[in-house]
């Protein structure tokens, strides 16, 4: 039996690293090494986990330097003869070990302006949708809010403009809403002042990290871009057409 | 003890499915609403939920009706159900699937554009509305983003270990949150149960960490009874390989759009084994089962769309009989169907595509060229807090209870599909009269000695013990309990093995008691474990208790020792309360009868 070390992150700002061996097996993954660890030698590690099937979004973590769900990530597709280092995310206040406070998360989300359908088509009060209307967006629906990507993104990991940019994840969110075949809201003014989409300068680094493999950047924050830069002049968009591909649909 | 209280009209305990629901309903009745939960909003177990909701829209079927759905609940309930839930459930699903469309959740959608639905085991026609194969997802997304718009106070990350009484009637709770430690308690009105169920109970699950009973638990301790806990669903597709994957769900879906059990001499062991009353509507061959599920209506259901308790007995007969695959499962393979449809490998992209995403990435299968390998795992508790049909008000004045937590719409085995429409149909139902009771009832006082004793036996495990031996920590102990009940109360039981159980969890309610813990209060997972297994313990110890007393097989109960249906059987419930001395009593509860109209839905649609 092959045996591998972690180094996980120990306390909180002020905290270390601190080394773990752990007998590894055939098929295990990143997150059953952290709990062996914290069964047997770390009781009070914190963590954050709760499907362990890459459905949840909460093992978010950065293993050996990558943001990654802890859950779905192979010990097989890392070097092993080298320790694993495992850290909190690093765009979010942290808390304690692996856990960092991404209630600001749940903030944006509030401030977004929800929902807001067309009257129903059909006199049952129901409505009618084709499904290439409903798959454009479903893509954007799979999100299972992890936020890998929010902290992977160098507006809000390097340059903290939490204030002023709601992030790859919430632009995913409004271009759910933009895109949905029964919204009724135009969303462009507060994509523009409030929500930050200009920041966003298309380096593709949250389409990299993201577990749903959600296009964010090509099939989400491009065309709301575009959309922005019909009301207002946006001087991102000429950058925008100079580099993009049209946006693909899925498969 | 320092703590801060919080108050609300009503509280809600659980932000899955049903307290979602609950809340988004209190909220609109115009009272506060407080959500508690576990884990961060929106992780709730519900999120993993995947096959559909099962609503008989008729939109694909139009034979299908609340009169269908209700007989084919009732039969798969093997009658044990309480049928005036039923009755509501089958009635008021699809309205609540409309309007869950009206707040923004999108299903895939009928070649005419209204909302498709699937197969489903149990289910006379496809009755499932789903999203690909993450409906629990699309579910719990829409309703927290409808929920926050709302004013509703979400408390993430509170563990609520004890409910308050003021004599009879329930006024509050004592919790703690996770990132300080810090105790809260909640002065409320009203409070709703709806904590999800107890698959962490057992060694190989399909559920999060967060369902260990907690509501059980709580509604017991305050004086509430439990029901049908005997009744554990062990859901026949779970993985078995790798072995750290081990009880991951494999959705029905995947039988629903086709996909076929086979044992490892590839034969298709479901076609041995139909049971009596279900042999008029299997198919007696492949072709017509394939059929089927293709949607022609006059084809007759595979034999892998019959209920899930009986399909998880034929693959645990297949693998004890030395016909199981190379690690103790059989073959489910939805990559045949190659030989029927050209675009196969897209078509199985699209329909399950968390399923191909799963194996792909967990056990290095791409599903649409292998089969997967499968076995039972433990996966839905049919019993749970016994409360009033239309209400969801528990014998406790004040508290309800939804959802997975509740007991008595399923009967002795849920069908598939009936728990997502469960938690929307009596989360709004408990939401409703919980504001309500609120509205009459405001708060009373809360009794600061019970806080101070709930506070107590919180913070033991980091007493010093002088001298004595600490045990093997939360963690291992926990892992004990699930090895005892996987083996001794798992999908196929005796007095004798029950017994045994009983006896290792008095042993382990010991252990637990003297469980020791590392660290400070914050952010502590140790802790929360150790806290966690008084409620774990007490459910293990209803579900063996009710097993045990329950002398014959019936729905997801299989008795060795007592192979049979017992017609003596037939018409009760078994109930569990806490006696005044502390004891644990299961007693009979007789079904009251049917009314007419609805006995003859059942017989003419069953
Ligand atoms: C993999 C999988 C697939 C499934 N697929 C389907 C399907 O296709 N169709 C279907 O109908 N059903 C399905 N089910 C079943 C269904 O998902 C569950 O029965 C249902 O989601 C339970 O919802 P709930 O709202 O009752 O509880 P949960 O979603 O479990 O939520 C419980 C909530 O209570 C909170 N909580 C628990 N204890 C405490 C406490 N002490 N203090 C504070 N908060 C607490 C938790 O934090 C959580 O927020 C599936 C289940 C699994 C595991
Ligand atoms: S593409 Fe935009 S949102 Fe994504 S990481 Fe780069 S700057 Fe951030
Ligand atoms: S868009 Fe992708 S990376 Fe970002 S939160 Fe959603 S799932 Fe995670
Ligand atoms: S535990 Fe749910 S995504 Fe990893």
């Amino acid at each position: 039996m092959a045996t591998a070390t972690f180094r996980i992150w120990r306390g909180d700002e002020a905290g270390e690293f601190r080394d773990y061996d752990a007998e590894i097996h055939e098929g295990m993954v990143v997150l059953d090494a952290v709990r062996r660890i914290q069964a047997d030698q770390a009781q009070d590690l914190g963590v954050r986990w709760n499907c362990k099937a890459g459905k949840c979004g909460s093992c978010s973590a950065e293993v050996n330097g990558t943001p990654r769900l802890m859950c779905m990530t192979r010990l097989n597709e890392l070097p092993i003869d080298r320790p694993i280092t495992v850290e909190p995310m690093k765009s979010f206040p942290l808390v304690r070990d692996l856990v960092t406070d991404v209630s600001w998360n749940y903030e944006v989300k509030r401030r977004i302006a929800p929902f807001r359908p067309r009257p129903p088509d059909a006199a049952d009060g129901t409505w009618r949708m084709n499904q290439s209307d409903v798959d454009r967006v479903m893509e954007f629906r799979k999100c299972i809010e992890c936020f890998l990507c929010q902290d992977v993104c160098h507006v809000l990991r390097d340059h903290r403009l939490h204030d002023r940019f709601i992030g790859p994840r919430f632009l995913v969110h409004v271009a759910a809403l933009e895109m949905h075949p029964l919204d009724a809201d135009d969303r462009r003014e507060e994509l523009r002042k409030a929500q930050g989409v200009g920041y966003c300068n298309i380096t593709k680094c949250c389409t990299g990290v993201c577990p749903e493999e959600i296009q964010i950047t090509d099939n989400a924050i491009i065309p709301l871009k575009e959309r922005v830069a019909d009301v207002a002049y946006d001087p991102l968009s000429k950058l925008v057409q100079l580099v993009r591909g049209r946006p693909r649909a899925k498969e | 003890m320092s703590y801060e209280t919080i108050e609300h009209d009503v509280l809600i305990i659980g932000a899955g499915g049903a307290g979602l629901r609950a809340a988004i309903e209190a909220s609109a009745a115009g009272v506060s609403v407080g959500v508690v939960c576990k884990s961060l909003l929106g992780k709730a177990h519900t999120v993993m939920a995947e096959g559909g909701i099962a609503a008989s829209l008729a939109n694909v079927d139009e034979r299908d009706g609340w009169r269908v759905h209700f007989a084919d609940t009732m039969r798969g309930g093997a009658y044990l159900n309480n049928w005036r839930m039923a009755e509501l459930h089958a009635r008021e699903a699809p309205e609540r699937v409309h309007e869950l469309e009206s707040w923004g959740a999108l299903f895939d959608r009928t070649a005419d554009g209204r909302i498709l639905q699937r197969n489903f085991g149990g289910h006379a026609y496809p009755r499932l509305a789903h999203v690909g194969d993450r409906t629990g997802l699309e579910m719990i997304r829409t309703l927290q983003d409808h929920g926050i718009h709302r004013g509703i106070d979400v408390h993430m990350e509170v563990s609520v270990v004890r409910l308050l009484k003021d004599g009879g009637r329930i006024t509050g709770a004592v919790a703690y949150e996770r990132e300080r430690g810090r105790f809260l308690v909640f002065r409320a009105g009203a409070v709703v149960l709806a904590t999800g169920g107890t698959g962490r109970a057992y060694l190989i699950t399909s559920n999060s960490w967060e369902c260990t009973g907690d509501g059980h638990t709580l509604a017991y301790d305050a004086g509430a009874e439990l029901t049908d806990m005997e009744f554990v669903q062990f859901h026949p597709t779970g993985m078995v390989w790798p072995p750290s994957v081990r009880g991951i769900l494999v959705t029905e879906g995947v039988r629903g759009e086709g996909g076929v059990l086979k044992n490892s001499e590839g034969r298709r062991f479901m076609f041995d084994d139909i049971p009596p009353l279900y042999t008029d509507q299997t198919a007696d061959n492949p072709e017509e089962g394939w059929r089927y599920t293709q949607g022609d209506r006059e084809a007759r259901r595979p034999p892998e769309l019959l209920t899930r308790d009986h399909v998880a007995r034929c693959i645990v007969r297949e693998v004890r009989e030395g016909r199981g695959s190379p690690h103790g499962g059989v073959f489910l393979d939805i990559a045949w169907i190659g030989e029927k449809l050209p675009q196969a490998e897209a078509h199985i992209k699209r329909k399950l595509p968390s399923m191909y995403h799963q194996f792909r990435q967990l056990a290095n299968i791409d599903i649409t060229r292998q089969p997967m390998e499968v076995g039972p795992t433990t996966h839905y508790s049919m019993g749970g807090i016994r409360v009033h049909a239309e209400t969801q008000m528990s014998g406790v004045p004040g508290l309800f209870a939804a959802g997975e937590c509740a007991g008595g719409l399923h009967g002795a085995n849920r069908l598939g599909g009936n728990s997502l429409s469960d938690l929307l149909v009596f989360g709004k139902r408990a939401g409703e009269h919980a504001s309500a009771f609120a509205r009459e009832n405001p708060a009373a006082a809360i009794d600061e000695s019970a806080v101070r004793e709930a506070t107590g036996t919180m913070l033991a495990p980091f007493d010093e013990v002088s001298g004595a031996a600490t045990d093997v920590g939360p963690y291992r102990l926990q892992g004990e309990l699930q090895e005892v009940m996987q083996g001794g109360v798992g999908i196929v039981r005796s007095a004798e093995s029950i017994q045994a159980a009983l006896d290792e969890i008095g042993a382990l309610r010991e252990r637990a008691a003297r469980i020791r813990v590392p660290g400070n209060r914050e952010y502590n997972p140790g802790w929360h474990t150790a806290l966690d297994l008084h409620n774990l313990l007490t459910v293990a110890e209803a579900i063996a208790r009710a097993a045990l007393e329950r002398t014959e097989s019936r729905g997801a109960h299989t008795r060795a020792d007592h192979p049979d249906k017992d017609a003596a059987w037939g018409d009760a419930n078994l109930v569990v309360k806490k006696a005044p001395d502390g004891d644990m009593i299961v007693s009979r509860s007789p079904i009251p009868d049917i009314p007419e109209g609805l006995r003859r839905i059942i017989e003419e649609m069953g």
